[in-house]
């Protein structure tokens, strides 16, 4: 194929990646536009009001920026994997493996349809914040980046999980008992300063603190981390995935017999 | 000259250590349109889902038209058209996206893809279904839908695994036609059928496998000559005894009023009618039992 039947391949691809999502967005944009609501009400203005000041912010504040990537992370997933984890169960997989696309741009069109719905997820939980508080960012280029660079690693992460899943059950373990404990314990809804020193260290190990810090530190400017490690360990990952995944397209396991 | 298909030693074994091909060699011309037979788990998806890429090969070696799977593989798969066994579309999607985003995993631009998609889903009558959900489709819808998208990017070779199963006779004369009609404008055609009356109205080649192994590899004019036997029915106007058969022939009783008489290549029909008369039966109609092909097609098999 030359660049340009590449490019329809793959823009065929992004765009029914992002119809599906859109098609069924009962499914996949307002859920998270109602917990994120509930979140904001509950967290942010009832209980809230009584916590006080997180590191020199109202608790609103402070809560907004983690819950925001908390919602990209699990949608960008989510995508990923219930898509293609679907495209195998019905097996019209096979219509894309036995076209003469790359795995590259197989690999690629599926992750910009999870990074297309963690943003605009994202946009909607940032549009709706803004009715409880006011929002500010302190670093643009941070934010985007963050944003852009963890949602590509969670689509990516999101596609391993699909390959290797067989049923509907191994779609949802992930996110239900690994990426949103993570993201709980990650200093969504407080700083790591408050933690006892052995429980700040044990954090430390947890990749999802560094993501809301970094997310954080873009917005409001403040971070319990440093924002380097975090760019190097979420590009560190996301080079891994991306690697792995190739790996597992190239060598057709568990999509090939 | 590069052949449509080239398939030489190949091997599949599954996982599970089950050997599905035990070393195939297969050559199919281009313009040929090309019968694959053999009985259920024979391996004849295998080999087809070797061809189209989405199994694995244990080793030997396949090209088409002269791409080989191993080193030109996009090439390769540009110049296929597969039409699987079982249904492969997402049952969400609407008829015309399926086929249209199929054209653009082939890189067709949009424009080019919705022409050709009108085109073949008119064909194939399908047009006025286009916006229906593909579940909603029957059967047949189904099968044909598969054809549609099989054909958006113009392949030379089409493959269709058992593209008659569960399709009623109309529908599949159709078919048949329709399939005659794409071969003729020059796309080579392989397909794997259980109707053997199928593969003997459509295909001038043939090739039979049976556990993994070829065993038959010739013309289908070629098979045909080797069958040296024939049964014929005759249905009868008086009853016949329940212990009734005739002196001298190979005959069954089907039931009160119809006879099955075995003819060997050369016998002489009226020897059947004089016995028959003999035996004071009154003939009413006759007729060439279809299955012939079904016989030597058994005992091919048994052969081996
Ligand atoms: N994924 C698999 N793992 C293990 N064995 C398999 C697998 N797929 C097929 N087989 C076995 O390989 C053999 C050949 O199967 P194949 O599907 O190629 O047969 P077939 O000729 O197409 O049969 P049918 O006419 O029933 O469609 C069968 O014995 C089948 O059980
Ligand atoms: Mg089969």
């Amino acid at each position: 194929m030359n660049y340009q039947q590449q490019w329809i391949a793959f823009s065929t691809l992004v765009r029914k990646e992002i119809r599906r999502f859109l098609r069924i967005w009962m499914q996949t944009l307002l859920p998270p536009a109602i917990t994120m609501s509930l979140y904001f009400i509950i967290f942010g203005t009832l209980i809230g009001s009584r916590i006080g000041d997180m590191g020199g912010f109202t608790y609103m504040e402070f809560v907004v920026p983690g819950l925001i990537m908390m919602s990209v992370v699990t949608n960008a997933y989510s995508n990923v994997v219930s898509s293609f984890f679907g495209a195998k169960f019905q097996r019209f997989v096979e219509e894309i493996l036995v076209s003469p696309m790359s795995n590259s741009i197989v690999l690629w069109g599926y992750v910009i349809g999870g990074v297309a719905r963690g943003l605009l997820v994202g946009l909607i939980v940032t549009l709706l914040s803004l009715f409880f508080t006011k929002l500010q960012v302190q670093h643009v280029a941070v934010t985007i980046g963050i944003v852009l660079l963890t949602s590509i690693m969670f689509s990516l992460a999101g596609f391993i999980n699909a390959v290797y899943a067989n049923n509907f059950d191994d779609v949802s373990i992930v996110p239900t008992f690994v990426l949103t404990p993570l993201t709980y314990l990650g200093g969504v809804f407080y700083s790591i300063d408050l933690l006892p020193e052995f429980w700040a260290k044990v954090s430390q190990l947890n990749p999802m603190l560094y993501i809301v810090n970094a997310f954080r530190y873009g917005l409001l400017g403040v971070s319990d981390v440093s924002v380097g490690l975090a760019f190097g360990m979420v590009g560190l990952f996301t080079l891994a995935a991306y690697g792995y995944c190739l790996y597992l397209l190239n060598t057709g396991k568990r999509l090939r017999q | 000259m590069t052949h449509a298909l080239e398939i030489s030693g190949l091997k599949k074994v599954y996982d599970n250590g089950f050997e599905a091909l035990k070393g195939i060699d297969l050559v199919v011309k281009e313009g040929d349109f090309f019968a694959l037979l053999g009985p259920n788990g024979a391996g004849k998806s295998t080999t087809i889902g070797i061809v189209s890429s989405l199994v694995k090969k244990t080793s030997g070696d396949v090209s088409v038209f002269g791409y080989s799977l191993d080193k030109q593989l996009a090439q390769a798969k540009q110049q296929i058209g597969l039409v699987p066994q079982e249904f492969n579309f997402s049952n969400f999607e609407a008829v015309w996206d399926i086929v249209v985003n199929q054209a653009g995993y082939y890189g067709l631009p949009r424009k080019e893809a919705e022409q050709r998609a009108e085109k073949y889903l008119r064909q194939l009558d399908l047009w006025d279904k286009r916006f229906v959900a593909s579940r909603m489709l029957s059967g047949g819808m189904k099968r044909r839908l598969m054809i549609a998208r099989a054909l958006i990017h113009e392949p030379r070779l089409l493959i269709l695994d058992e593209p008659t199963a569960g399709v009623d006779i109309e529908l599949r004369r159709s078919m048949w036609q329709f399939l005659t009609e794409i071969n003729r404008s020059g796309t080579t055609i392989i397909l794997t059928t259980h109707y053997l009356e199928e593969a003997e109205s459509l295909c001038r080649n043939i090739a039979i496998i049976d556990a993994g192994k070829i065993v038959e590899n010739t013309s289908m004019k070629a098979l045909l000559k080797q069958l040296h036997r024939e049964v014929f029915v005759f249905d009868c106007v008086n009853e016949l005894p329940e212990d009734f058969s005739l002196p001298g022939f190979d005959s069954s009783r089907m039931d009160a009023h119809c006879v099955e008489v075995a003819v060997e290549r050369g016998d002489s029909l009226n020897a059947i009618f004089t016995a028959l008369t003999e035996q004071g039966v009154e003939v009413a109609s006759m007729r060439n039992k279809a299955n012939r092909l079904e016989e030597l097609f058994v005992s091919l098999l048994a052969k081996k």
